[in-house]
């Protein structure tokens, strides 16, 4: 999809979860790494957080959750980790393994 | 007579009545449940859709609480790209682009993309991707794929080494034009399998394949070998088909996969074979008639997709780019066809993920 205004925005606006905004991108996760359908990924996500499903999508709910958690925020926090730093945090609080995360243990193993 | 603003499968703004659109929907959904052997959609669907698509507001969406995860084609190339992908033709880099997806633009994934977004013409440059999709790991929080087409199209003549089906059957090369499209998949297959295994060692959440089966039923069985030699390499690396088409073409015309026939495979059907091969994640695609209204295109693609989704044990994610997914095929998709086109898909189809 190019357009981004026409196509990234509206969709996100129609239905998205937001991303790092709220929690997109650990339901997203959820549904790659153990092959799950949204219903049982939200459901996953939102025990793990200990919100309910409907507040993973809440910007409300999830923009100081986020920050709590360390787990990479949408607005630029000095010190807030981001990166490998908050995708190790999200192994830790979704139980799974990342690949990026698992290549820099092995680059920085002695 | 009450009169409610539409669109066209080309984007033009038309003017229907209730009838007219209810005929076009019982239309659009006859039309794909004859094609694919697929069921009708439900009265309660139809009325959902009405209200939907005669909706006064500009822009809908989804209730709270029915949110779906969105995945991406062509990475970067949304702002790089030229008009051919709707592209902007804003020359931002491939780290900055991503963050600003995750940042600016709520985006649940992302991907990295080659200007060219082929297999085949990644390889000569594969260092290059590794090391760009190693940085970008370093910064990038949401999953993060490698994303290209198995385009078995570059394999054929004049692009490629093998003999181009079309010219070989125009000439009566039956034969020789079935033995290109066979030696084709197997190609694809093993570059698949070099470019993906290589962006995962540099730390890509997973890989892509987008707009599958593009060049017809051998380009589709050679990505779902080459995805089953990815899943044996990288069990637990993230894998997404997205097709082409509702439909497989026939171009070589018997090539199986795993004992059965690609080509004129269904996204009820399609789902099953890439299940088998090792995806994770599967987009289901069916083309916009630019001819028939929007409730005629969204009525058959939420005819196709529906039975996807109820076949899939895996999430589906259904396309819905310009000119799919029941979209207006235009470079600017309006943004009132568009929105009625995600709500749509989310609440009648049920998928997991656009």
């Amino acid at each position: 999809m190019g357009d981004t205004a026409g196509m990234a925005v509206p969709h996100y606006m129609a239905s998205g979860m937001g991303g790092i905004r709220s929690g997109g991108d650990l339901v997203a996760r959820m549904q790659f790494t153990k092959n799950m359908k949204i219903g049982p990924a939200k459901e996953y996500v939102a025990k793990k957080l200990g919100i309910s499903a409907l507040d993973i999508a809440d910007e409300h709910v999830m923009r100081e959750l986020r920050e709590e958690l360390k787990i990479g925020v949408i607005t630029g926090v000095p010190g807030a980790p981001r990166g490998i730093a908050a995708k190790m945090n999200i192994e830790r609080l979704l139980d799974i393994k990342i690949n990026s995360c698992d290549k820099f243990r092995e680059m920085t193993k002695k | 007579m009450t009169q409610f603003y539409t669109r066209m499968g080309d984007g033009k703004r038309v003017l229907m009545t209730k009838e007219q659109i209810i005929n076009d929907i019982q239309a659009g959904i006859a039309d794909a449940a004859d094609m694919g052997g697929v069921p009708d959609l439900t009265s309660n669907d139809i009325d959902m859709l009405f209200d939907i698509i005669s909706d006064k507001n500009r822009i809908v969406g989804v209730e709270p609480g029915n949110e779906v995860v969105l995945t991406y084609d062509i990475g970067q190339l949304d702002f790089t790209g030229d008009n051919g992908n709707s592209g902007n033709g804003v020359d931002v880099g491939r780290l900055e682009s991503a963050l600003l997806h995750e940042r600016a633009l709520g985006a649940d994934t992302f991907e990295l993309a080659h200007a060219d977004y082929s297999i085949k013409p990644v390889k000569p440059v594969i260092a290059n991707e590794m090391q760009t999709m190693e940085e970008i790991q370093n910064e990038i929080v949401i999953p993060y794929f490698y994303g290209a087409m198995p385009n078995a199209g570059l394999y054929y003549a004049p692009d490629g080494p093998y003999g181009n089906p079309a010219d070989l059957m125009r000439e009566f090369k039956i034969e020789e034009a079935m033995k290109a499209a066979e030696l084709t998949a197997d190609h694809l297959a093993r570059d698949i399998e070099y470019v993906a295994t290589r962006m995962v060692a540099a730390g890509a959440d997973g890989f892509n394949f987008d707009t599958t089966a593009s060049a017809g039923d051998a380009d589709f069985v050679g990505t779902l070998k080459g995805v089953e030699a990815l899943r044996k390499a990288c069990p637990s690396t993230y894998i997404m088909v997205g097709m082409a088409g509702e439909s497989v073409m026939g171009i070589h015309g018997s090539i199986e996969y795993r004992g059965e026939l690609a080509a004129g495979k269904y996204p009820h059907q399609q789902v099953k074979m890439a299940q088998k091969a090792g995806a994770n994640v599967f987009g289901p695609v069916v083309n916009t008639n630019t001819s028939k209204s929007l409730a005629w295109n969204m009525a058959r693609s939420l005819t196709f997709v529906k039975e996807c989704v109820k076949a899939s044990d895996v999430a589906c994610h259904v396309n819905m780019g310009m000119g799919v997914g029941g979209i207006p095929m235009l470079e600017t998709a309006p943004l009132d066809a568009l929105t009625r086109c995600n709500k749509a898909m989310v609440e009648i189809a049920k998928v997991d993920g656009i």
